[in-house]
């Protein structure tokens, strides 16, 4: 892989988010999208906060977004993060709607601005996604500049 | 609050060091405890209700209320990080109302400044649902804030200039607190040219990391009018929580939007009749957008409210946090509900230090910021007045 490497860390898949987990190691984001009210719901759980129903049903985003809000962080980070600093930590809303927290990676900090447009990329954490032979490894989502 | 019993803080104690490495957390809990029940002229005997969030260590309360020795009918963990200590005395004034408790001890300790573990353990937060979600991208307590900075920023045009004017206020109160953990009274031109943690904020935006902790002690009606010491009245409160919203997140609120109405509303005052305000200020930014959900002015004219020392004692058109706040005086235990608390209580009892001492303060409110702005917010408000 060419583009940076950032920390990474073992999921914790669970009944609430394996199919999350299973998407982002196949390179897609997949979200659940309450059949009853239609939200579509971050982060991956298995019930509509909005509407308390628990029948939803599981719908892959495009992978694009744009930029809510972010940090270049340049300290006040844990140990493992000190060597990759400045960091970008930013909150990307994606296309569908929701807004999840995230980072970004391969573009200049100086030219990042609020409103930007960014897309998917999934970063490798080397945990397999369950303890089946030849289970994908999960990947983390952080997002990058649209070419 | 007419036909309900009323809850009034008799005693408060914050404890005076900034850095314990020869103390236990149970032992500082232990001393914050003694203290404020000897400032209400009470003993532990008296304790009816104990009170304690995630800084308490072990089974929390529960491990508390052994290790004190109290023999209490009513406990409350109540849990929402730094705010926690205002949601307990809402409650309190809850159980009061109810006719179950006269006397209710609520305590706070940590050592985090000589490197004692933070509240709540890392099995509990790794654990939670949006552990996985949240935890890989190395946002820092300060990371989170830094993103709620520069929303309000974008949105509303509020400079780094504005957030510096919030440090400046506090530091200039600290100058008189011979315990503040910084004492040194700074320009914004040294706010800005601290230096950058987490864009836009610098580490002269930020809280202390200090030892210590308090203790509130909050009675009945029955009890205050027993007591010799000046007694606080409970006269509003309020309690919400925030969270991310299934990914509508919302940078530029905090749940003291529910808060802070629910507790005016109860008192049956305005933000325009409170004298004295202690606001919560784990950062700059954390205080400009409360006094804006407040409603002590329009979202978005925060930067704007705190122009031209509006925030200095004693004659300022909102003096806050003249103790020096989170921001230089002290952030016991990672948590700085405590402290505004126990500040508003020395301003309406006339024992603030007299240089930033309000004159004639009558009404005074106190507000909390638990969990993070860029997550989970937990907000408490309390409108505390005089009665002498």
């Amino acid at each position: 892989m060419s583009e940076t490497q950032l920390p990474t860390g073992e999921p914790n898949i669970t009944h609430d988010n394996r199919r999350y987990w299973q998407g982002t190691a196949e390179g897609r984001i997949d979200l659940p999208r309450c059949t009853a009210c239609d939200l579509v719901i971050w982060y991956p759980r298995s019930i509509c906060p909005d509407c308390q129903s628990m029948e939803l049903e599981w719908e892959t985003m495009s992978g694009l977004g744009t930029v809510y809000s972010y940090t270049v962080t340049r300290a006040g980070v844990g140990r493992k993060w000190r060597e990759h600093l400045p960091l970008v930590v930013a909150y990307v809303q994606l296309d569908e709607g929701p807004i999840v927290l995230t980072n970004l990676v391969d573009i200049d900090p100086s030219i990042i601005e609020i409103g930007m447009a960014v897309t998917a990329v999934f970063h490798d954490t080397g945990h397999p996604i369950s303890d089946e032979d030849g289970a994908p490894t999960s990947a983390i989502l952080r997002f990058t500049s649209v070419s | 609050m007419t036909q309900r019993s009323r809850a009034f803080i008799a005693g408060a104690y914050e404890h005076p060091q900034r850095t314990i490495p020869d103390k236990t957390v149970p032992q500082i809990h232990a001393e914050v405890a003694i203290g404020a029940l000897a400032d209400a002229g009470l003993t532990m005997a008296d304790v009816d209700a104990y009170y304690s969030a995630g800084d308490a260590p072990g089974f929390g309360a529960l491990s508390m209320i052994d290790y004190l020795g109290l023999d209490v009918s009513h406990v409350d963990d109540t849990e929402t990080g730094g705010s926690s200590y205002l949601v307990h005395v809402r409650h309190a004034a809850e159980a009061i109302a109810a006719g179950h408790i006269d006397v209710a001890l609520i305590t706070l300790a940590g050592n985090p400044r000589s490197g004692g573990a933070g509240p709540g353990g890392s099995a509990r937060f790794s654990s939670a649902p949006e552990a996985s979600f949240e935890n890989f991208f190395g946002m820092g307590v300060i990371g989170g804030y830094a993103m709620a900075a520069h929303r309000h920023m974008h949105e509303f045009g509020t400079t780094g200039a504005d957030l510096a004017e919030i440090k400046v206020a506090a530091s200039t109160h600290a100058q008189h607190n011979p315990n503040a953990f910084l004492q040194d009274v700074v320009t914004v031109e040294q706010v800005l040219e601290s230096r950058m943690i987490s864009d836009p904020l610098h580490l002269l935006d930020a809280c202390v990391i200090t030892d210590g902790g308090g203790a509130l002690v909050v009675v009945s009606e029955a009890v205050a009018n027993d007591l010799a010491r000046h007694t606080i009245p409970v006269l509003g409160t309020g309690e919400a929580i925030k969270g991310i919203n299934a990914g509508r997140i919302d940078l530029t609120h905090t749940a003291a939007v529910v808060s802070g109405p629910a507790a005016f509303a109860e008192a049956g005052v305005t933000p325009a009749d409170i004298d004295y305000a202690s606001i919560y200020d784990s950062f700059t930014i954390t205080v400009l957008v409360t006094l804006e959900d407040l409603g002590f002015c329009e979202k978005g004219k925060g930067g704007e409210f705190v122009r031209d020392g509006a925030l200095q004692a004693p004659h300022g058109r909102l003096p806050f946090n003249t103790d020096g706040g989170g921001l230089c005086n002290n952030h016991p235990a990672n948590r700085g509900g405590m402290t505004k608390v126990i500040e508003a209580v020395r301003q309406l009892r006339g024992e603030a230090h007299p240089a930033v001492q309000v004159p004639d303060c009558k009404l005074a409110l106190a507000h909390g910021t638990g969990g993070s702005m860029a997550t989970r917010v937990g907000s408490s408000t309390l409108i505390l007045g005089r009665e002498i």
